[in-house]
């Protein structure tokens, strides 16, 4: 399948204190690297997961996608269409097929546009002149709302209605992609699976692709083709998500995996696999970034830095002792040889 | 003072709460029936508007004051009825006997007082030096897992973590060694690694202090993680309750069967089309006459519609509002 959107080396990096205070107070550098030269493709019809933990990146990789957060460095292509370095103005030609999901769903809404208005605003931004109110009336059958919901503001609406409200938005210029930024946070589980199924079927009825931004593991298992597990701004795994699900070859997808509890009371766990916290991107540890944490870290981690490197068809990871297989999930280094 | 009140640390009988509106009278919660027995950790689940936070607050007596409490309810806490408590005795109660655990470790603490003295300010009724308050303080971070703490008790929040954070107020819960602590979906606003840590340290917690504890949660892994008993809530009332294994593998009741069954990690095979509760959540001023979740039940048969289900049990702790258990 040929890729529709292309990323090659992101890097987005944020300036933590101005120039003349970092001289002052002798910090070499004063940015930080939010996203650390990422790589990925989007296929078309394919989903595609961001997983992670808060600070991990992955929010800021879907905005630089979409031209919110600059990339400095890599190549974002769009069907062979270079993205990064494009002006603003460029950027809204870009944004009539790439449309993005925001987090918050009645957060994301204006407070003072009805319904109508909050899905009729992509059409008089891009100066397309419809019928608005013919158009939104479509959108939100679309997304399987009533009619009579037109004229209602996002705080007359539950999570669920307004994460509609959400979709129908992005769907409104007919995007070929939809960056979905967490789509069901905040939404009870029945509701949960009402919003996916909607996606699932507008996916296949549209031949949209997606890009899911999440940190729920047992909702992207069902939904993604595939996954990028992020840690501090890098890809430590990515693969096909059933892979990934069933032999997971870094420590810290093992980890994340083994932190989501079972709903099953016969499956309780004695043991915690991730001690300590996300270190700061400030600070990044040296040598393998994750081997603060990780249980098997050897000396070789503590120095160098792995490389996100194939360790399967399909599959790659950065780690200097991947697991082979999770029946035996020890790592292969020099102390287990 | 009745000072035991048997094994229950906490005993809600019949508890109705409505709220007087603009737009009418919200009946919140309905002959809520529930027990926290000592040394036990029972879990609430339920969706949202079901009415946790309304069953939390009345334990707590924190209800806003357009709240109703119906006259036949009460909340026994070892025995003593908190809603005809004066505020005295409330004031003995709350923070001392019960304490509480909120859900966003980041506004639950004072800002710009350091975390020593906000943990110190909860032994304002102890006869103790500053020095010996200090040191309990630090005590205490020490035993939710805060490194170095007597050097950090002099630390402001924004200086510590998310997961750090909660582990403070943990520990702030547990000063007075409560009878019982409630705590209030306290790692939603975690990661998930922190949120296993957290789960982890409550359950070694309990090991160590004996304490009964209320556990809200919609996450229904948490609760079969943690939990001993089971009460599930569904708009306002409680649809059935039990041991966490019966409830988990023998539901009655069909709102919990579909809500396990929603859960996208209890299904095994990989899906595109997930299971969906179909319908909404009642308007809590506008009841149904019949059973609550008729509209959306699938089983739903004639009884169903004339008139609300009681309450049924299943065995001695396992019970369910629903009419098929009776008919079973």
């Amino acid at each position: 399948m040929p890729e529709l959107l292309k990323a090659d080396g992101v890097r987005v990096r944020f300036r933590t204190s101005g120039l003349v205070n970092a001289l002052l107070k002798g910090i070499a550098d004063p940015y930080i690297d939010a996203v650390m030269r990422v790589s990925f493709g989007l296929r078309q019809g394919e989903t595609f997961g961001l997983v992670g933990e808060s600070g991990s990146g992955k929010t800021t990789l879907g905005r630089a996608i979409i031209g919110l957060a600059r990339a400095q460095e890599g190549s974002i292509a769009f069907e062979g269409q270079e993205l990064v370095g494009l002006k603003d103005a460029q950027y809204r030609g870009v944004r009539r097929n790439i449309a993005m999901m925001f987090q918050d769903p009645i957060a994301s809404l204006s407070p003072r546009k009805t319904v109508r208005n909050a899905i009729a605003e992509p059409f008089r931004i891009h100066g397309i002149a419809k019928d608005l109110g013919e158009e939104a009336r479509r959108l939100l059958r679309l997304v399987g709302l009533h009619e009579g919901f037109l004229g209602a503001y996002p705080h007359q609406l539950s999570g669920g209605q307004a994460r509609r409200v959400g979709v129908a938005r992005a769907l409104a210029l007919e995007p070929r992609v939809i960056i979905a930024d967490e789509p069901t946070a905040g939404l009870d589980v029945s509701v949960q699976g009402e919003i996916l199924n909607l996606m699932n079927r507008l996916q296949r009825e549209l031949g949209l692709s997606y890009l899911i931004i999440t940190h729920n593991l047992p909702v992207v298992r069902h939904v993604s083709d595939r996954l990028a597990i992020m840690y501090l701004g890098r890809f430590v795994e990515t693969g096909a998500t059933k892979d990934i699900f069933a032999k997971p070859a870094h420590p810290y997808t093992l980890g994340l995996l083994a932190a989501v509890p079972e709903p099953d009371p016969d499956k309780r766990r004695d043991k915690l696999e991730l001690e300590g916290e996300i270190p700061s991107l400030m600070n990044r540890p040296r040598g393998c970034e994750f081997h603060t944490r990780c249980p098997f870290a050897q000396a070789k981690c503590r120095e160098t830095a792995p490389e996100h490197r194939k360790v399967a068809e399909g599959r790659w990871a950065s780690c200097h002792y991947p697991f082979p297989d999770p029946a035996d999930a020890r790592p292969v280094g020099p102390a287990a040889a | 003072m009745n000072a035991n009140g048997g094994d229950r640390v906490l005993e809600v009988r019949d508890l109705s709460v409505s709220f007087r509106t603009g737009r009418g009278v919200v009946r919140a919660l309905r002959h809520v029936d529930m027990a926290v027995p000592r040394n036990k950790i029972v879990g609430i689940v339920g969706e949202s508007g079901c009415g946790k936070s309304t069953l939390i607050n009345s334990v707590l007596r924190l209800l806003a004051a357009n709240a109703v409490v119906g006259d036949s309810s009460t909340v026994l806490f070892r025995g003593d009825d908190v809603l005809r408590m004066n505020d005295r005795q409330l004031r003995a109660m709350r923070g001392q006997k019960i304490s509480m655990v909120f859900q966003d470790p980041m506004t639950a603490l004072n800002p710009v007082i350091s975390i020593g003295t906000q943990m110190a300010d909860i032994l304002y009724r102890l006869d103790m030096t500053a020095a010996g308050k200090r040191e309990r303080a630090a005590d205490m971070l020490a035993q939710v897992g805060i490194p170095d703490p007597m050097r950090r008790l002099d630390d402001y929040p924004h200086q510590f973590s998310g997961g750090m954070r909660q582990r403070i107020c943990i520990a702030m819960a547990l000063m007075m060694n409560p009878a019982l602590l409630i705590a209030d979906e306290p790692t939603t606003a975690l990661d998930v690694t922190l949120e296993a840590q957290i789960i982890h340290l409550m359950k070694d917690l309990r090991a160590r202090f004996e304490c009964s504890m209320l556990f809200v949660s919609h996450n229904l892994g948490l609760i079969a993680e943690l939990c001993d008993e089971v009460v599930v809530m569904y708009a306002g009332e409680v649809v059935e309750q039990g041991e966490v294994h019966d409830l988990f593998h023998r539901a009655k009741h069909p709102y919990t069967q579909m809500l396990l069954e929603c859960d996208p990690a209890r299904i095994e095979k990989a899906s595109r089309a997930l299971p969906t509760i179909q319908g909404s959540v009642p308007d809590l001023i506008d009841l149904p006459r019949g059973c609550i979740f008729g509209p959306r039940c699938p089983k739903r048969y004639e009884p169903c519609d004339a008139s609300p289900p009681g309450t049924y049990g299943v065995n001695a702790i396992h019970s369910a509002r629903c009419f098929q258990v009776r008919d079973a």
